[in-house]
């Protein structure tokens, strides 16, 4: 029986659904742990017997709450979620024991600041690049710091034990989701792009991951069956688009259905709800600690300067996705993933000789008619 | 067959007719406030020249392409101008097309677009800005180009068309002569073009589209800005149209 429709909807469902989910813990006397980013070592967060969440803002309801006390001109992720803890308006950033964040970008990192006088912060300090030596031990002490936090505020001891259970459970999400993800390398994809993030993002946002896993190995399995039977839900010559910048929860309804609707498909996010974060696992074989540090440190974010994991991951998955276009999502106002923008178009047009196109958008729909046009004339481009 | 490219900008429609391969005829029309409306006023001008609806493929393109409702097929106006620069110059080159509200470097190597840079939301450096300013000196816009040309030493620095509205209308009260008001509204927009040209990548051979090609000064002073020539064509203006009526030929 194809359930698939309901699959997909059950994800795209996932954070409301979440929000009673999330109150239910609460009674029951969980710990429920806000988060904001890709560099977050949830591992240590589970290993603490708490529930990670994240927080990232979408929307631009509460942007205007925010602006009383943040810059107009800044990015509209920091702005959205710092406006939800301010009115109360998200019940995980509400429920949250604890929000966990990172010396990323310097917007983020000085609304930590302000946000700390709503709710308990810890921020870990992220080093601002991989290539000294040291850029691990800090990153490595740092994760430490984190776990005694954690320890300190609900009152557990972390063993390795613990860390190495965490690390597998994350790790078996991890694979899973790229069994899913990877159904794109076929041509044409038996699944399309907006339910592939509809999928990604909703994972961010689910508690019991055993049976999310589950879930999504049933999805894969019909969406290999459903393409051995014929059936194509993507046309054959749909130009293939890999999507990489910023993370695009915000702008994921406005922008990707104008792609899909001017008849191409999205194969690949290249984002932190996509591969950027999953395609690495933690060595299971390692110390712990260490091992997560590593994982963590070689996120390719543009915060990093250099940042050539990202070029590395990129090159890797324009071939293996057999990628006809790249489109770099910009939130306004990102200032590192808008000056890595020439980097990345370089690279993309120059070295993978395939067109790039950055766009740069908001929370807003005040530009989607410009994006139609844009993005149609880049597709017909290809 | 015939083959019609209908344009509807944000200010102008325009319309380029073909007889099969052959570019017969380009006309112009005020968009107004209905696209639709606009639409069908284009159609009762082919169909006055004898041509019936049966007999032609239409594409239309621009800012009001969806407001068309007897177009064959809807492309946007990136690739009709670019399709249009090389129907026009039959060669390789950047096509900078300043438009009523939007403004557009797009590169053309073998009759094919390639890349293409479009403004970000925001009226500075387009066709807009000049009408606006064009408005409060109480002239049309060819005036102001050729009082421009006379004029010099002054600048304006506000990006935001708002604000430098309230620059131009300051230095009207502080006397400035007229000619060297024009010269800063121009090198204004010629500035912010120029960086957009810069931006996208170095270009080579600049096509300028758009109502502003037989502008001689605006020409001129683009290439000094860019120091490096730039080509027009009076038929450049129907560039987008032109584009759409060869992308017409395409229809089965």
């Amino acid at each position: 029986m194809n359930n698939l429709p309901k699959a997909f909807d059950d994800f795209s469902e996932a954070r409301r659904n979440s929000f009673i989910k999330v109150k239910d813990y609460k009674d029951e006397g969980e710990h429920i742990v806000g988060i904001f980013c890709t560099f977050t070592p949830i591992e240590v967060i589970y290993a603490a017997g708490a529930h990670p969440i994240s927080l990232c803002g979408m929307s631009d309801e509460t942007i205007p709450d925010a602006e009383r006390d943040l810059p107009k001109n800044l990015c509209p992720l920091i702005k959205s979620s710092y406006g939800f803890a301010l009115t109360d308006k998200c019940p995980f950033t509400y429920f949250s024991d604890i929000i966990v964040g990172e010396t990323t970008c310097d917007g983020k990192k000085k609304m930590y600041e302000y946000l700390n006088q709503i709710k308990p912060m810890h921020v870990m300090q992220l080093p601002q690049a991989t290539d000294r030596e040291h850029a691990l031990s800090v990153w490595k002490n740092e994760i430490i710091i984190l776990k005694e936090r954690l320890e300190e505020e609900f009152n557990v001891k972390i063993t390795d034990d613990d860390l190495k259970k965490a690390i597998k459970k994350c790790n078996e999400e991890r694979i899973a989701l790229k069994e899913l993800y990877s159904l794109s390398k076929i041509c044409p994809p038996p699944i399309t792009g907006m339910e592939l993030h509809t999928v990604l993002h909703g994972a961010s946002f689910t508690f019991d991951k055993d049976e999310q896993n589950k879930k999504i190995m049933d999805m894969v399995e019909q969406l290999k069956e459903e393409h051995a039977n014929g059936v194509r839900k993507v046309e054959e010559d749909a130009p293939r688009i890999l999507i990489t910048g910023c993370p695009m929860g915000g702008v994921a309804d406005k922008l990707i259905p104008i792609i899909e609707s001017n008849g191409a498909v999205v194969v690949c996010y290249e984002n932190c709800s996509g591969i950027k974060e999953k395609s690495r696992l933690v060595d299971e074989t390692k110390d712990p600690v260490e091992a997560i540090a590593e994982k963590y440190l070689n996120v390719g974010c543009s915060v990093m300067a250099p940042n050539d994991n990202r070029i590395e991951l990129m090159s890797e998955l324009i071939d293996e996705y057999k990628v006809d276009g790249v489109i770099d999502v910009i939130l306004q106002a990102c200032h590192t993933y808008n000056v890595e923008t020439r980097r990345i178009k370089e690279f993309v047009t120059e070295e993978k000789d395939i067109p790039y196109m950055s766009i740069e958008t908001d929370y807003s729909q005040a530009d989607e008619g410009q994006l139609k046009t844009r993005v149609a004339a880049f597709i017909e481009m290809l | 067959m015939y083959y019609a490219g209908v344009d509807i900008g944000s200010t102008a429609a325009k319309t380029a007719l073909f007889e099969n391969d052959k570019l017969i005829d380009a006309f112009v029309v005020p968009t107004g406030w209905s696209s639709i409306e606009t639409a069908n006023t284009i159609k009762e001008k082919i169909i006055s020249k004898g041509i019936k609806e049966e007999e032609m493929k239409v594409v239309a393109t621009g800012y009001g392409r969806v407001s068309v409702p007897y177009a064959h097929k809807t492309i946007t106006e990136i690739t009709c101008h670019g399709k249009g620069a090389a129907y026009l110059t039959g060669e390789d080159c950047t096509v900078i097309d300043i438009g009523g509200q939007d403004t557009k470097v797009i590169t053309v190597e073998n009759g094919m677009i390639v890349d293409f840079l479009m403004n970000d939301k925001c009226s500075a450096g387009t066709g807009r800005f000049l009408e606006i300013m064009a408005n409060t000196l109480g002239v049309d816009i060819d005036t102001l180009c050729d009082l421009a040309e006379t004029g010099g030493d002054i600048s304006i620095s506000s990006m935001c068309t708002v604000f430098a509205e309230s620059e131009v209308i300051s230095l009207i009260g502080r006397g400035e002569k007229k000619e060297d008001i024009a010269y800063a509204i121009v090198d204004s927009i010629i500035s912010k073009v120029a960086s957009l040209c810069n931006k996208h990548s170095e270009g080579t051979n600049y096509y300028l589209t758009g109502g502003l090609c037989e502008c001689d000064y605006i020409v001129r002073s683009l290439s000094e800005k860019l120091k490096s020539p730039v080509k027009t064509n009076p038929m450049a203006r129907y560039a987008g149209a032109i584009g759409a009526g060869v992308l017409a030929q395409k229809i089965k």
